[in-house]
């Protein structure tokens, strides 16, 4: 089914994490991926994972639901694995066939990268888990604010995040509903060559824009009715607060760096 | 004289085996012969649009099967396929599924996906087009710049023109002023009179069920909850109430009167009602 889509989905909840401030979960998405990048040994990796598997425990995420969102990332992580088991050729060589060669070097490089990636998608669904799709934009509205200065229209481009991801699941509801009504007439989306296949998408296609621009005006005058009127001047029923905890986020996200840089000036 | 559609012991359950797991049927078994016109009622979420949805192959059951003609229609990839023509289905709002740029090519898509030659789908789309009253320029036009309730009856022509022997139809009525309403049930009914169709309809309008229909399914709760007469269904009016359903306004002043003594038969159509008030006057006059 279409619906089983998980495209940053929010999973509801009550946890640490999730009352956290969503400015606070930003930056600190943005510091441990620093962090990763600056990890370049087995010791600073597993300190950073002993630190994305402590966010875990406590976010109360089922761990079922972030391995079942990595399953489309499969073929890229084997990707960059065997690039980098294949390209690397340092240390001891272990196989030399044909043009084949894998050294004892390659392997940990591609070890290396593949854990990269994975805690990297990892604390990025981490976000989107926690954190509901407004709380997100408010959260980017506010960090961008600055960039107002230079002419960036940050309200806009939040407030238009915020319909996009609104509308994903009404959208993905239409489409069902759409398929079915011209499969009832017998339209065939299964078989066929490439070219039909195609061909058969029209029907659906089509109500769906329509759709889709009927919906944008009516909310566009939904908005006005109510006044809307962009950014300016405009109160928030939710104003953004940093409390106890984002302080405590933000003091372990330094302590994190810190650690990672000290332990690769001695080498580790 | 044997059944068309045959529904045994049907079962669907959506999203089987996640913590969403829900139960949209249960345990469904029911008959229906050809000609018949029955009407669908239940609370919404009762599983009316998904039972729709069984009778034509569209959702396969979680267990049971469903009969056309005697023929399992999952047994065999073909009988399926055409169990989709056999069995015309119009969904609710189902002008929102209109996609060609003239009203007959949207009509003739149907036909067209049943493999037909030119001159049976041009037959078919101008008779289809007749049933729900569209007129020759209409045909040319834009979907699109036509009416709401001319889109209608232009979805409706599309089911209708793949002359399906059983036809139904998930609240057709629904969104249209009075005019409107009277002009797609009356569609409805010439197509059953003239190819003596099978009709399926889902409504929530106890009035246009009562008078139109021969028999009601109630269904409540994922459960076949009543199957008979109007005459009989409506006369467990507390049953309906407690179900979130309703009984036809004049039935619910018929129930007052014989509350209040007088000696009349229950009924759910105002012509009853006129001829049961009628024969008390006479009767009254008598003694």
């Amino acid at each position: 089914m279409l619906k089983d889509i998980t495209l940053g989905q929010f999973f509801p909840g009550n946890s640490l994490i999730h009352r956290l401030d969503p400015r606070t979960k930003l930056i600190m998405l943005i510091v441990y991926i620093v962090a990763l990048f600056l990890a370049q040994s087995w010791v600073t990796y597993a300190l950073m994972f002993v630190f994305l598997a402590a966010v875990i425990y406590i976010s109360t995420i089922p761990l079922k639901s972030i391995v079942r969102g990595m399953k489309p990332l499969v073929m890229i992580l084997v990707f960059t694995g065997v690039l980098n088991l294949f390209f690397t050729q340092e240390g001891r060589v272990l196989v030399d066939f044909w043009i084949i060669t894998i050294t004892t070097g390659g392997i940990s490089r591609a070890a290396m990268m593949m854990a990269r990636i994975l805690m990297l998608i990892t604390c990025t669904f981490l976000l989107t888990y926690t954190t509901s799709p407004i709380a997100l934009t408010d959260g980017l509205e506010s960090l961008m604010n600055p960039l107002k200065k230079i002419k960036v229209p940050v309200h806009e481009l939040s407030m238009m995040m915020c319909i996009a991801l609104r509308f994903i699941p009404t959208l993905i509801e239409e489409t069902d509903k759409i398929m079915s009504a011209q499969k009832a007439r017998g339209a065939d989306f299964e078989t066929g060559s490439l070219m039909d296949r195609a061909k058969a998408l029209i029907p659906i296609l089509v109500p769906l824009f329509i759709s889709a621009f009927r919906r944008a005006d009516e909310l566009a005058t939904a908005m006005e009715c109510r006044c809307y009127q962009g950014g300016e001047g405009r109160t928030k029923m939710k104003q953004l607060h940093y409390h106890r905890p984002d302080f405590a986020a933000f003091g372990s996200g330094a302590l994190l760096i810190a650690a990672v840089v000290v332990l690769g000036r001695f080498g580790l | 004289m044997e059944p068309i559609l045959e529904i045994k012991n049907l079962n669907y359950i959506y999203s089987a085996g996640t913590p969403f797991e829900h139960k949209a049927l249960d345990n469904i078994s029911f008959r229906v012969h050809r000609g018949e016109f029955i009407g669908i009622i239940g609370h919404t979420g009762s599983g009316k649009s998904t039972l729709m949805q069984q009778l034509n192959g569209l959702l396969k059951p979680t267990s049971g099967t469903v009969l056309l003609d005697g023929q399992d229609i999952w047994s065999d990839k073909k009988l399926t396929r055409q169990a989709r023509f056999r069995v015309g289905l119009v969904f609710q709002y189902p002008e929102y599924q209109l996609f060609e740029e003239t009203v007959y090519k949207d009509i003739a898509f149907g036909p067209k996906n049943m493999g037909l030659p030119a001159e049976e789908i041009d037959r078919r789309v101008r008779e289809a087009a007749g049933f729900v009253g569209l007129t020759q320029a209409q045909l040319d036009a834009s979907p699109f710049d036509l009416s709401g309730g001319q889109k209608r009856r232009v979805a409706i022509a599309g089911v209708i023109a793949m002359e399906p022997e059983v036809l139904i139809l998930d609240e057709p009525t629904a969104g249209l002023d009075p005019i409107g309403r009277a002009g797609i049930l009356g569609n409805i009914e010439a197509y059953r009179k003239a190819k003596n169709a099978t009709i399926m309809m889902v409504s929530h309008s106890m009035e246009d069920v009562a008078r139109l229909t021969d028999r009601l399914l109630v269904l409540n709760g994922s459960k076949l909850a009543m199957d008979g007469t109007p005459a009989e269904v409506f006369t467990h009016a507390e049953e309906l109430v407690n179900m979130g359903l309703s009984i036809p306004q004049v039935t619910q002043v018929f129930l007052q009167l014989r509350k209040l003594g007088l000696d009349v038969e229950n009924v759910y159509t105002l012509d009853q009602a006129v001829a049961a008030l009628k024969s008390l006057k006479g009767g009254a006059g008598n003694a």
